[in-house]
């Protein structure tokens, strides 16, 4: 009964009066009053920023090469000249976490725009036609869902090593590809249910009746209604998608040598964890703290479109 | 309090004593109550001095649409508002004397039930769908009686037998879901009398229902009402609902009782330009070649009432001191109560 | 008599319930289970019922947001379901709807402009693309809102305001004929005269046909010119205003307007009421012969075993459909003919 007090009150609460001045006020922009009075969503969106700066424009950071190996001062504690110290290598840590970032970013950022375009394609296929399309791809998703994105990945990366000389590109290209096979299925799944809950409201149901054509539909009335849950979830997975490509790179079997990422250091950083620890520190606080913006940020998103949380 | 004051008690009590006797069938006082809901965006005041009373076998209703404070209302008597995000500023609930809401948790949680009880407008999201409707009535004697499994499923039995469902024996292990939407109300309303309750509320006990169920409901209702004595609050927007059951009528508007008489004379000549409104506003069956003459604009924001009268932007009476004074609810003739400044004008126009 | 508009003959329309591991149709829910009628040109058509009683599937068979399982609706001369692409988005023109919930019948992503304007984008002949915000403008005056208000969300609005919204959409690309499902019964009780003003207005105004599908028999009997009376799929009863209200000979019709409270307390003791046994059946599985038979007062074998057609049968004064064996008329409510004592209210919109 709280929940049939709080609608009445808020049901009357929300009718506008006469004078009230005529601002454009949708659910999106609510949902960004929302944001941008939530301190986590500011420091999650710097982070992210200067995350994206890094991967970027690395130069802007550090000038010192990171594949400059200085092998007599391997493994040197921090201090004025290195910042973040030298690994085994002789490598400057600093330079080599700045320019890490590149990579996860990018596998990052790659992965979820391909799961969410394939995801969405498919769960508002499924969701919105129904009949024996979604009986197909639910199937489909059933049968990734049962490999676990790291699992999975570890297979196919096994499957296909790379070598000393495949190009940059195309290694990153192979961990997207893996983690996208994976991850779009929790995306259609997540869409096709979002789907399924906006379809039945009468405003679709206008305007089929009003002779609009299915493209119209999904374009103007369904997509816009149902992909605030996958907004939220891709921002998470993405700092999930960081993480896997971290462990397959710790692995050796993601991203390799000279490939610069923070996997593979903390990779190279194990052998030395007793005596240099500050070797396996600094790649792996940056990798944390990428992962925990995009997942707060996800969060504070999730929050803001929320009514229930207002 | 003890038992020598049976003789006074409302009925004969049978399973155990009540500590509550009513003075002069007094059962029930709502005095000058406030109820706010602060929310981020700021605070509603759902309520602004309410006061009425309730006697033994009588029915009350209180008439008022979505955002009125009727709803409100009754959850404050039940003591089942979520605080926060609701506050009670100010005001008393006297039950038998006793202010629920000054008494200790403990002693108010002990009331509901066994004094006062409540019907919900919507029976299938208040039964638990996992258990069989007839343990859920049994848990009521259970837990205010302590009576063991079998004697309390046999007293739910008897209980579904009164409320008129079909083969109550048989359909005692079923679930909710199994039950019509009308049969779902009576378990409702069966599992409210079960502890043979002073004062029954009833929310809207039959909006979610159709036409020829809820005649039968109401009609059960009634009957219990008068078979047990109950006082009854009709909380309720269906005009003619109230017509067939009410004794008194409260109208409820802006989180205040606008009016308030015995139910003939509402109908006959309402003293509030708001009841008028409403009773010429409503198309009859009874009537064929009927104009409706609507009331014009919105309820108000609750975070903005107007000042003065909270109905004055919507009144055909409103004149500048309506803008300015509260009217508050006055006698305007013998058993007639009305916030209006132009009462008299509207009574007898 | 005015030429029929749209003619619905025989509409049948079948959901099938599937069951078991393999998904197979284990029976169907007949919704509507045959049922024709005619529209005419200008009028209003009520079509009441409880819930479950199939009105609502009519109304979407109706706009062919479902496709029949058999029957026809022949609009204006040309086969509805025949239909194609072009030809059925040409002729989705002149048959529009307007829904019950005005919170779900509002896209909130969109402007109150996007909205209204919607038909034009998929129409875009109607109205020139430069014309097309004075057009919505003009259409957001005749139903009674701000012009200025355009590009305001549907959050910003109240219930009635949002139902306006939803009307200016449905008559947006002047359609011949409007169905409207429930259209009033989400408003709260001061809102529902405005909204239902407006709709009397909009027809005289604009010369349109209603399809009216309610459950409250007050509404419909102000709105309507005819009325038809819908149970478990089928039409009960189908005849002029005062035929259904008046001289009802089907025991449903008169059960049905027995239970409607009539907001006069004075009639309490005077009123007939029909109090029906039971519940609606399943339409999954409706009785044989009369679906009706099951709850009749006045069933005999007959009704268990042979369908009742829709037939003109005597009324008493004249003769009006009837689906039942045994059709007598009774009178239930007493009428009163207010039509010419209400000059002189304002017809507030």
């Amino acid at each position: 009964m709280t929940e049939a007090s709080t609608i009445a009150v808020g049901a009357e609460a929300g009718a506008p009066t006469g004078g009230q001045a005529d601002e454009g006020r949708s659910l999106a922009s609510d949902a960004w009053r929302q944001l941008k009075r939530n301190p986590i969503f500011w420091v999650s969106v710097t982070l992210i920023v200067l995350f994206i700066v890094m991967a970027a424009v690395p130069q802007l950071f550090t000038n010192v090469d990171p594949n400059a190996a200085v092998l007599k001062q391997a493994r040197e504690r921090p201090n004025a000249n290195a910042w973040f110290g030298r690994d085994i290598q002789g490598y400057d840590i600093y330079a080599r976490t700045i320019y890490g970032a590149r990579a996860s970013i990018l596998v990052g950022v790659l992965t979820t725009l391909v799961t969410v375009v394939i995801g969405v394609t498919m769960g508002v296929l499924a969701g919105y036609y129904g009949g024996w399309l979604d009986s197909l791809v639910s199937r489909i998703t059933d049968m990734f869902f049962a490999i676990p994105l790291l699992l999975g990945g570890i297979l196919f990366m096994s499957t296909f090593p790379n070598d000393e000389n495949s190009r940059y590109l195309v290694v990153v290209g192979k961990v997207v590809l893996v983690m996208a096979v994976f991850g779009w299925p929790s995306i259609a799944r997540l869409m096709r249910s979002s789907v399924l809950q906006v379809k039945p409201n009468d405003y679709v149901q206008a305007a089929r009746a009003l002779g609009a054509s299915p493209w119209r539909i999904i374009r103007s009335h369904v997509m816009p209604n149902a992909l605030a849950p996958v907004i939220v979830v891709s921002t998470i997975n993405l700092g999930v998608f960081i993480t896997v490509e971290a462990t397959l790179s710790f692995l050796g079997i993601g991203l390799t040598p000279p490939a610069v990422s923070w996997g593979v250091a903390i990779s190279d950083a194990l052998v030395a964890l007793r005596t240099t620890p500050h070797i396996l520190l600094f790649p792996s606080l940056f990798l944390s703290l990428a992962v925990l913006a995009f997942i707060m940020l996800g969060d504070a998103v999730r929050d803001a479109f929320d009514p229930k949380s207002r | 309090m003890t038992t020598t004051e049976t003789t006074s008690r409302r009925r004969a009590k049978t399973a155990t004593g009540s500590e509550y006797h009513p003075q002069d069938g007094l059962l029930l006082e709502v005095e000058d109550l406030h109820v706010e809901f602060h929310t981020a965006d700021g605070i509603a005041k759902a309520i602004n001095g309410v006061d009425f009373s309730l006697n033994q076998g009588e029915t009350l209703a209180i008439l008022g649409e979505s955002g009125s404070g009727k709803s409100v209302t009754a959850q404050a008597i039940m003591g089942i508002l979520d605080m926060p995000p609701a506050v009670i500023p100010k005001g008393q609930i006297r039950y038998c004397g006793q202010d629920l809401l000054t008494m200790p948790a403990e002693q108010r949680r002990k009331t509901r039930g066994p004094e006062i009880s409540m019907v919900f407008q919507d029976a299938l999201s208040s039964l638990n769908p996992v258990f069989p409707v007839g343990w859920q009535i049994a848990e009521m004697f259970r837990i205010h009686r302590g009576m063991n499994r079998s004697d309390s499923l046999e007293r739910a039995v008897k209980l579904m037998q009164r409320v008129q469902i079909p083969a109550a024996k048989e359909r005692v292990k079923a679930y909710p879901h199994q039950f019509s939407g009308g049969m779902r109300q009576r378990i409702m309303i069966a599992m409210a009398i079960a502890l043979d309750p002073a004062v029954l509320i009833a929310d809207e006990p039959t909006t979610a229902l159709d036409v020829t169920v809820q005649a039968q409901i109401m009609a059960l209702l009634q009957e219990l009402q008068e078979e047990r004595q109950m006082g009854l609050i009709l909380i309720t927007h269906d005009l003619g609902v109230v017509a067939d059951v009410a004794d008194k009528i409260a109208v409820m508007y802006a989180g205040r009782i606008v009016e308030r008489a015995d139910v003939y004379d509402l109908y006959r000549q309402p003293a509030h330009p708001y009841t008028k409104g409403l009773l010429e506003s409503i198309p009859r069956l009874d009537q064929k070649g009927q104009q409706l003459a609507a009331i014009g604009g919105l309820p108000p924001n609750l975070m903005h009432i107007p000042q003065g009268c909270a109905f004055n932007p919507r009144c055909k009476f409103a004149q500048d001191v309506c803008r300015e004074d509260r009217p508050t609810l006055q006698l305007v003739a013998p058993g007639r109560e009305s916030a209006c400044h132009f009462a008299e004008e509207v009574l007898n126009g | 008599m005015a030429e029929a508009i749209l003619t619905a003959t025989d509409l049948v329309k079948h959901y099938p319930i599937k069951g078991g591991v393999l998904r197979r149709t284990v029976g169907h829910v007949k919704a509507v289970d045959g049922v024709s009628f005619e529209l005419l040109k200008g009028e209003t058509l009520g079509i009441v019922g409880e819930s479950g009683c199939g009105k609502s599937t009519l109304g979407r068979l109706l706009m062919r947001l479902e496709e029949p399982t058999s029957g026809s609706v022949v609009f204006d001369g040309v086969d509805m379901y025949a239909q194609r692409g072009r030809a059925m988005r040409k002729l989705r023109r002149d048959i529009q709807i307007v829904f019950q919930d005005p919170y779900t019948s509002l896209n909130p992503r969109k402007t109150v402009g996007d909205i209204v304007g919607e038909p034009f984008d998929i129409h875009p002949d109607v109205v020139p693309k430069k014309g097309r915000r004075k057009a919505v403008q003009d259409l957001l005056d005749l139903v009674g809102l701000n012009p200025e208000h355009i590009n305001r969300y549907p959050h910003q609005f109240s219930g009635g305001q949002r139902q306006r919204i939803g009307i200016a959409r449905g008559i947006a690309l002047n359609p011949k004929v409007l169905i409207c499902d429930e259209p009033v019964s989400a408003l709260d009780v001061s809102v529902q005269a405005q909204v239902v003003n407006l709709m009397e207005k909009l027809q005289d105004e604009l010369g349109l046909s209603y399809i009216f599908i309610a459950h409250d028999l007050s509404v419909v009997r102000h709105i309507s010119d005819r009325v038809g009376v819908m149970y478990l799929g089928k039409m009960a009863e189908l005849g002029e205003e005062d035929d259904i209200y008046g001289r009802p000979t089907h025991p449903y019709t008169q059960a049905l307007l027995s239970a409607v409270p009539v907001p006069d307390p004075t009639l309490r003791d005077k009123k007939e009421q029909i109090v029906l046994k039971g519940d609606v059946p399943s339409p999954a599985n409706p009785p044989s012969g009369c679906r009706f038979h099951t709850r009749c007062w006045k069933a005999q074998d007959k009704c268990k075993t042979d369908i009742p057609l829709l037939e003109m049968r005597p009324d008493g004064v004249a003769t009006h459909l009837s689906a039942c064996h045994f059709a007598q008329p009774r009178e239930i409510i007493e009428t009163v003919d207010v039509s010419d004592q209400q000059d002189e209210v304002g017809n507030t919109v």
